[in-house]
């Protein structure tokens, strides 16, 4: 346990450096959620999109889980020019814990959004979102859980396959049905019945469902206890394919 | 002592038009202290074996103990005690000599303090002090694979696993690493298996030589002996000498790296 513990936190280490020596990944991540603040969320503060609260509490749980979609999602890619470098290949040889090879990473890419979670509140709050401190919190919470489980996926699917070419549309494939069917731009409330039941199928909804309610102020609701179990479920079984991957690299 | 041995050591892999046999059951046995040169024609299985041997691939049948831990029961203890170089090595070119080194120490779970002491050290040894301090891109082809060894050499390992070390290095290079190799045998008494396609660096280098051939091995012996029983004299080539074990010679192969 304190060797998975120290393992962990040398990956971790080596990958934080990493992206701290890269300012421009740092900020460039939260580019995108921010223009949409910017530029999209104008455009709905005059809709009826929330029962309780302002459009900005329902936009802005979305952009933060969006942040965690796209970025995640994409994780792999680093993942793809180290097995070209062997890296991959010297880690696996040495008698580090499987395990945190893949939590050292995956860690390192929830650090990093979760930062540019918080950058994306702060401008949000300059443009008007008002929500409860706590469920600010727990929204990171969220993105968190749903980076380390997106890449654990990710980094699971990178090494199954060989070239970058190929790597991006089939996460693009996963992503963007991912991205309409959790309702992240607008609240699947809004989607007629065929929708609204579809969207059930994609497990993503009921985590922006569990941050929407938080940015309410609604933490014991039956929209708060979906989002907690179905991000447990998430995280256990993405994190248990990343492991096996890294413990038998095929392909 | 025999300081690797294996029995029947075979993998399958399974692919859309059934199963391929890549190796079909290896025995062979490396003496500690030994340098062994692993040779075969393309596709012969020998990265499929040095991948079992490495706990990098798991195997489908047989059984092998390396460095006195069972492939199978004890993949860590394993490797533990082994070191290797991949052919693609495996620095990130980003990152500064220096840190590699102190991290693969860590990795290897020393502290921080005797991973720091070791990168020096094996700078040292390696010649590489004066390019510690630069990013892993910067370093010749002939540097870089000075490095990656250090890497392998990092927590002093019983056996050290070279695949095709020199492919892609210039001849004044290739000698300095020959030296190395030997070297490294010499004074730490460390085993050195090595995979190659160059016939003279495998009689130049190794003590005995083990050819594989469609996943077994069909042929072991010095040089020397190899030369006279398969090619009828002892001054014969080794390129002879393959011809008349496998009915092909070692065509050096163009220097892809082998993706995982």
């Amino acid at each position: 346990m304190t060797t998975l513990v120290s393992d962990t936190a040398l990956v971790f280490g080596r990958y934080a450096r990493q992206t701290l020596r890269s300012k421009m990944q740092i900020f460039f991540g939260a580019l995108m959620p921010v223009l949409y603040l910017l530029f999209y969320g104008p455009l709905l503060t005059a809709m009826p999109l929330a029962s309780r609260g302002s459009s900005w509490q329902v936009l802005v749980p979305g952009l933060l889980l969006q942040l965690g979609l796209f970025g995640a999602a994409f994780c792999g890619f680093a993942i793809i020019i180290e097995k070209q470098h062997g890296v991959v290949e010297r880690m696996r040889v040495t008698p580090v814990s499987r395990l945190a090879l893949l939590l050292g990473r995956v860690l390192r890419d929830a650090a990093l959004f979760v930062f540019q979670a918080v950058l994306v509140i702060l401008v949000a709050l300059a443009m008007g979102l008002r929500a409860p401190l706590p469920g600010i919190l727990i929204g990171f919470g969220f993105v968190a859980a749903m980076t380390v489980s997106l890449a654990s996926l990710s980094y699971a699917l990178a090494l199954r396959v060989s070239t970058p070419q190929s790597f991006g549309p089939l996460v693009n494939a996963v992503n963007m049905p991912a991205m309409l069917l959790s309702g992240l731009m607008l609240p699947m409330s809004l989607a007629p019945g065929w929708l609204n039941v579809l969207s059930h199928f994609m497990p993503f909804r009921y985590l922006v469902d569990a941050v929407r309610a938080a940015f309410v102020g609604d933490y014991g609701g039956t929209a708060m206890l979906y989002g907690v179990l179905v991000t447990a479920a998430l995280l256990l079984a993405s994190v248990a394919t990343g492991t096996r991957l890294f413990r038998r690299a095929g392909a | 002592m025999a300081v690797i041995s294996t029995a029947g050591l075979a993998r399958t892999f399974d692919t859309k038009r059934g199963p391929v046999h890549a190796v079909r059951g290896i025995d062979l046995t490396v003496e500690a202290g030994e340098i062994l040169g692993f040779l075969g024609p393309n596709g012969a299985g020998k990265t499929t074996t040095l991948r079992m041997l490495t706990t990098l691939l798991a195997p489908t049948g047989g059984a092998a103990t390396v460095a006195g831990c069972d492939l199978l029961r004890d993949p860590v203890g394993v490797r533990r005690q082994t070191g290797y170089v991949a052919q693609s090595g495996g620095v990130d070119p980003s990152i500064r000599v220096r840190e590699e080194l102190v991290t693969q120490g860590r990795l290897y779970r020393l502290s921080k303090a005797e991973a720091e002491a070791r990168a020096e050290e094996l700078a040292h040894e390696l010649n590489l002090t004066g390019l510690l301090e630069r990013k892993c891109a910067a370093l010749s082809g002939g540097q870089r694979r000075r490095l990656d060894i250090a890497m392998g050499l990092t927590h002093r390992p019983a056996v050290l696993f070279l695949d095709e070390p020199t492919t892609g290095l210039d001849p004044g290079s290739r000698s300095d690493l020959w030296d190395l190799v030997r070297r490294i045998r010499a004074q730490w008494g460390t085993t050195v298996f090595l995979t190659t396609h160059y016939l003279d660096e495998a009689d130049a280098l190794s003590d005995r030589l083990v050819v594989v051939d469609q996943g077994r091995v069909v042929a072991e012996g010095t040089p020397t002996a190899l030369k006279t029983r398969y090619a009828g004299s002892p001054d014969a080539s080794l390129q002879d000498t393959f011809l008349a074990i496998t009915g092909r010679g070692v065509a050096p192969q163009d220097t892809t790296p082998i993706a995982v």
